[in-house]
């Protein structure tokens, strides 16, 4: 079912690393998670959205402060599922498009619709950046080598799904069975262009209680301002299902499809 | 002092007290995870590039160069002396900063110098300059489409692709960027 969900928002989701932009008393969101789990909560089981999405700073060439979000979630569901909701979404945008198979994007000939890889950040990060995670990472270390070295060989001539990432890095996302540094997530990539993330979410109130305690910390370590206590999310969570849910950039899905360098290429305003 | 996010392509920034040019600024942010900014920064002295990512709140000093009208006085084995004209003040540039400019100095030539610190990185000749052929052979007509122009040797020591009609003794003008031939200049 397509839903809507306010744009206007008085207790983001506290993430380290995202920052809502602040209008009056309230944020622009920077995503349309805090609502949809509490639809969620509320008894609907499988929901979709495309809204705008809001985020203080970023811009680049794969970057606007503004852009569109295609956020899904289902109940009873893990990551997996969403690998395969993805992949399917992909293809049938190739197929509306008319795409060839293989096709180019990116300096890149890539089969859209080829069986996606799966790969674990561990091995990935072992293989494209000669570099042995710990349980947690730094995190400076962990992301330059991922954006200089791991993501620009992910997607180069089938979808590439990267999964299992350091659970440290991942506030929402449910810990792996077997080792709980990994947590569920993951994310697409197309001709090392980072597509969607998604993760099984947490459905346990006291672990989420404690990530999200410690995002907020950060935040205030980095000397930014903390978030209004995010109170109704952590009440619906206490009826929250079992869950996987996913966000897909369409700017970047765009990107991909149309073989476009930069964000600003597939927008009519930048 | 620049925070990381405010820097731009072709700014200048003083890293570990030597100044860089930024030849390539890249904003990355992989999901959930923090800004990162990939640069490639040229060297100004040596001219070798620097490939680093930097994180946000990462500062950095501007590059205090300064560029400078100054006056070419003469050579000394390696070292090319200038003058600034309000300081009287000399400085010297090293061979390797010349490069092929050197062959276009000439005494008392107004130049732009880079200066950071008291030391020159950057030399600015004038964009064209007049100079005399010292020897070049008559033009021989040939295969006229492909050959219609010949060597010629100027007063400077460089050797430029010069039309046919230019002879020996004429005067021409020379862009100094690309040592190319521009015109015949009547003297």
């Amino acid at each position: 079912m397509e839903v809507e969900t306010p744009c206007l928002v008085d207790e983001p989701i506290p993430e380290r690393f995202i920052d809502a932009p602040p209008v009056g008393d309230r944020y622009l969101a920077p995503s349309p998670e805090v609502h949809m789990k509490q639809l969620l909560a509320a008894g609907f089981d499988r929901i979709f959205q495309v809204s705008k999405c809001f985020r203080l700073g970023e811009r680049g060439a794969r970057h606007l402060p503004e852009f569109t979000m295609l956020e899904w979630y289902r109940t009873g569901a893990d990551y997996r599922d969403l690998a395969a909701d993805a992949h399917g979404l992909l293809k049938a945008a190739a197929d509306a498009l008319g795409l060839p198979e293989p096709a180019s994007c990116r300096g890149n000939t890539v089969m859209l619709r080829g069986m996606p890889e799966f790969i674990a950040v561990d091995d990935a990060f072992r293989t494209h950046a000669g570099i042995e995670l710990a349980d947690e990472p730094d995190a400076f270390v962990f992301d330059a080598a991922l954006v200089e070295r791991v993501e620009p060989r992910l997607g180069l001539r089938r979808p590439a799904f990267l999964h299992d990432y350091p659970s440290c890095f991942c506030p929402m996302a449910k810990r792996t069975q077997e080792r709980p540094a990994r947590a569920e997530r993951l994310e697409l990539y197309i001709a090392g262009l980072e597509i969607a993330n998604g993760c099984t979410e947490i459905a346990d109130p006291a672990l989420q209680e404690r990530t999200l305690h410690a995002e907020q910390d950060a935040r205030i370590r980095q000397g930014k301002d903390p978030y209004p206590w995010p109170a109704a999310f952590m009440n619906a969570l206490r009826s929250l299902p079992p869950c996987a849910g996913m966000a897909l950039g369409i700017d970047r899905l765009l990107m991909a499809l149309t073989d476009t360098a930069s964000i600003d290429g597939v927008v009519a305003f930048a | 002092m620049y925070e990381v996010g405010q820097l731009k392509k072709g700014m200048k920034v003083q890293i570990d007290g030597e100044p860089y040019l930024i030849t390539d600024y890249e904003f990355a942010k992989p999901g959930k995870g923090q800004a990162i900014y990939r640069m490639r920064m040229k060297n100004l002295i040596t001219g070798s590039n620097l490939d680093r990512s930097y994180r946000s709140g990462d500062k950095f000093d501007a590059a205090d160069t300064v560029s400078k009208a100054m006056e070419f006085l003469y050579v000394d084995g390696h070292h090319f002396c200038f003058m600034d004209p309000d300081t009287f003040e000399n400085y010297l540039a090293e061979d390797e900063v010349m490069g092929d400019k050197k062959y276009y100095l000439m005494p008392n030539m107004k130049v732009d110098v880079l200066l950071f610190g008291e030391r020159i990185i950057d030399v600015q000749l004038p964009p064209f300059v007049v100079l005399k052929i010292v020897q070049s052979d008559p033009g021989v007509r040939g295969d006229t489409a492909t050959n219609v122009t010949k060597p010629a040797k100027l007063e400077n020591g460089l050797e430029v692709q010069v039309p046919l009609f230019i002879n020996e003794g004429e005067w021409i003008k020379v862009d100094t960027r690309t040592s190319e031939y521009v015109e015949r200049v009547k003297r």
